[in-house]
């Protein structure tokens, strides 16, 4: 059986952390993915950009709707993921527009956090 | 023409440079960002190395003379001391360093910088990118592609300057980060994306236009912004629509002196001085419409430059073929559905069909509940009560548009008709007591 774990946060909270609690809280967060990789618990597992890189898209009457920002609406709620490997976000919207949902419900797109690359 | 006066001039004293330079700045300064932007990945990075290319000029160009091609200098200069100063900083964090190498690398190969005119091209897509917010785009593209500064550009949509560059900063930080790219899109979304940036194009001009809020109704320096980058885009991109946006909006900015009276007071279309018209801006409005209505693949824009065209070969508002703007606005309101196109329409038919006509149609956009405070409207609805002689309906109509208006020239309009309309009503009231 295979379960997704999703992580809510208050981006606010972790901008505000002093420099020696977030370094904890990450140390916790390696330490984490390193054990439970090699337990063969985790599979996957990233950090996000913040909300503000977020892009949402819809597709209705065919029409392809670009909008900023996250996903919104309460009414919808999260079915699935596909994590993909794309060029840019032109080529990323280009496959998420294919994921069949994007007709009926929206897909949000945020770039995945690289802590090897200044952000 | 300036190369060629500058590069003639040998080396030029420190007045001259500064014109000289001054006047490169103007012409060539967002061709090169743009240039920048292409080469370096990166806006900042450009913006910073365009700064240093200018400063190397001021430095150096009083030694060395002007350089024949100031464009391809400025180009290559920067980006060598962008790749400097990325070097520098990568001493402290070794990050950067592969990307410098590979800059480097590529800096060093190819000395020709091709494809100057399709970098505008690339940064305006970018800076029209959906992704963005379309208050972020508006902002980016008048700063970057505009180079209008942070404080104009604040001034024109009446936010403060540092909310103004925050939106810039955020906007410039989801660019990098979610990685929006530098490029025209490919053939199959190049339509949704031209639309967006016509869009973009379309709102700034609006604003100048016709300014929602304040003490000036017309902003020309915003009219005059909005045409300047579309004309740019017409040149890039030669498509009808393009070309269609392009003539509305040369028609509509042809009737800015006559649009505004000497005290400030709005003056409607059909009580304008048409002698005041702009006509070498309608001649070439005319052509451009001619031209996108020929191609067949026209869209929204050009219907409304037609419809504006139809306006301005009319000698007056009552010669006006009103038949013909009905009919282009029945085209438009199939084309691209939405309340200010059903309003015109409205305005058309009433003066083809007679006011009762328009007021009917007019009333029935303003009982839908979302529009019901729609201004533009209500307006509409004060002006036909009026002209249909309904004086007591009209005055309550202006009453409520005044109480309601953020517009100081339309407000002193409607103070001026309700004068007009009073001085009417009491002799009547005397007439006919009860």
């Amino acid at each position: 059986m295979k379960y997704l774990c999703l992580i809510y946060d208050d981006e606010q909270l972790w901008a505000r952390m002093p420099k020696q609690e977030n370094d904890a809280m990450m140390g916790e967060y390696f330490e984490f993915d390193s054990a439970m990789r090699a337990s063969g618990h985790v599979l996957a597992g990233d950090a996000l950009q913040p909300v503000s890189t977020a892009t949402t898209i819809r597709i209705r009457n065919g029409k392809l709707s670009t909008t900023d920002g996250p996903f919104a609406e309460t009414k919808e709620q999260l079915g699935g993921y596909f994590l993909i490997e794309a060029r840019d976000l032109n080529e990323a919207i280009g496959v998420a527009a294919r994921i069949p949902s994007v007709r009926v419900g929206s897909v949000e797109i945020r770039p995945i956090m690289n802590y090897d690359e200044p952000g | 023409m300036l190369v060629q006066t500058a590069a003639s001039a040998a080396i030029p004293d420190a007045a001259a440079l500064h014109d000289v330079i001054d006047r490169v700045y103007r012409s060539e300064s967002r061709r090169v960002l743009a240039t920048l932007v292409r080469l370096l990945g990166d806006l900042d990075l450009a913006e910073e190395a365009l700064h240093e290319a200018f400063v190397a000029a001021v430095e150096g160009w009083d030694r060395t003379g002007v350089p024949a091609n100031p464009r391809t200098w400025l180009v290559s200069t920067g980006r060598f001391r962008a790749i400097d100063a990325l070097r520098r900083r990568s001493r402290f964090a070794r990050l950067g360093e592969e990307i410098v190498r590979e800059w480097t690398v590529t800096a060093e190969s190819d000395d020709e910088v091709p494809e100057m005119d399709d970098d505008q091209l690339r940064l305006i897509f970018t800076c029209c990118h959906p992704a963005l917010s379309i208050d972020a785009q508006v902002a980016l593209t008048l700063r970057t592609v505009g180079g209008l500064t942070t404080e104009e550009i604040a001034r024109a949509f009446l936010v403060s300057a540092p909310a103004l560059a925050q939106r810039i900063v955020r906007a410039k930080s989801k660019i990098r980060v979610a990685r929006i790219p530098f490029e025209v899109p490919a053939m199959d979304e190049l339509p949704a994306r031209l639309d967006a940036v016509l869009g973009v194009l379309y709102l700034v001009f609006n604003e100048g236009y016709a300014a929602t809020y304040g003490d000036h109704l017309v902003r020309a320096d915003l009219c005059a912004e909005a045409i300047r980058l579309t004309r740019l885009l017409a040149e890039l991109l030669p498509e009808a629509e393009v070309e269609g946006l392009l003539a509305m909006m040369l028609l509509h900015d042809s009737r800015r002196a006559a649009r505004v009276l000497p005290n400030g007071e709005i003056s409607l279309l059909d009580e304008q001085d048409r002698a005041l018209w702009n006509h070498s801006q309608i001649a070439e409005g005319l052509a451009l419409t001619e031209r996108a209505l020929r191609s067949r693949r026209f869209g929204p824009y050009t219907i409304q430059a037609a419809i504006a065209a139809v306006h301005a070969e009319a000698p007056s508002a009552e010669s006006t073929d009103w038949r013909q703007i009905a009919g282009l606005y029945d085209v438009l309101l199939r084309a691209q559905p939405s309340p200010v196109v059903e309003l015109n329409r409205a305005v058309a038919i009433a003066m083809r069909d007679g006011w009762a006509a328009g007021l009917t149609l007019v009333d029935a956009l303003l009982s839908h509940d979302e529009l019901v405070h729609y201004q533009p409207a209500l307006m509409a609805r004060a002006e036909m009560l009026r002209r249909a002689g309904k004086t007591d309906e009209a005055l309550a109509a202006y009453e409520h548009v005044a109480a309601i208006s953020t517009q100081h020239s339309q407000r002193q309009y409607i103070t001026r008709r309700m004068t007009e309309l009073r001085g009417e009503v009491s002799p009547k009231r005397e007439r006919t007591p009860g």
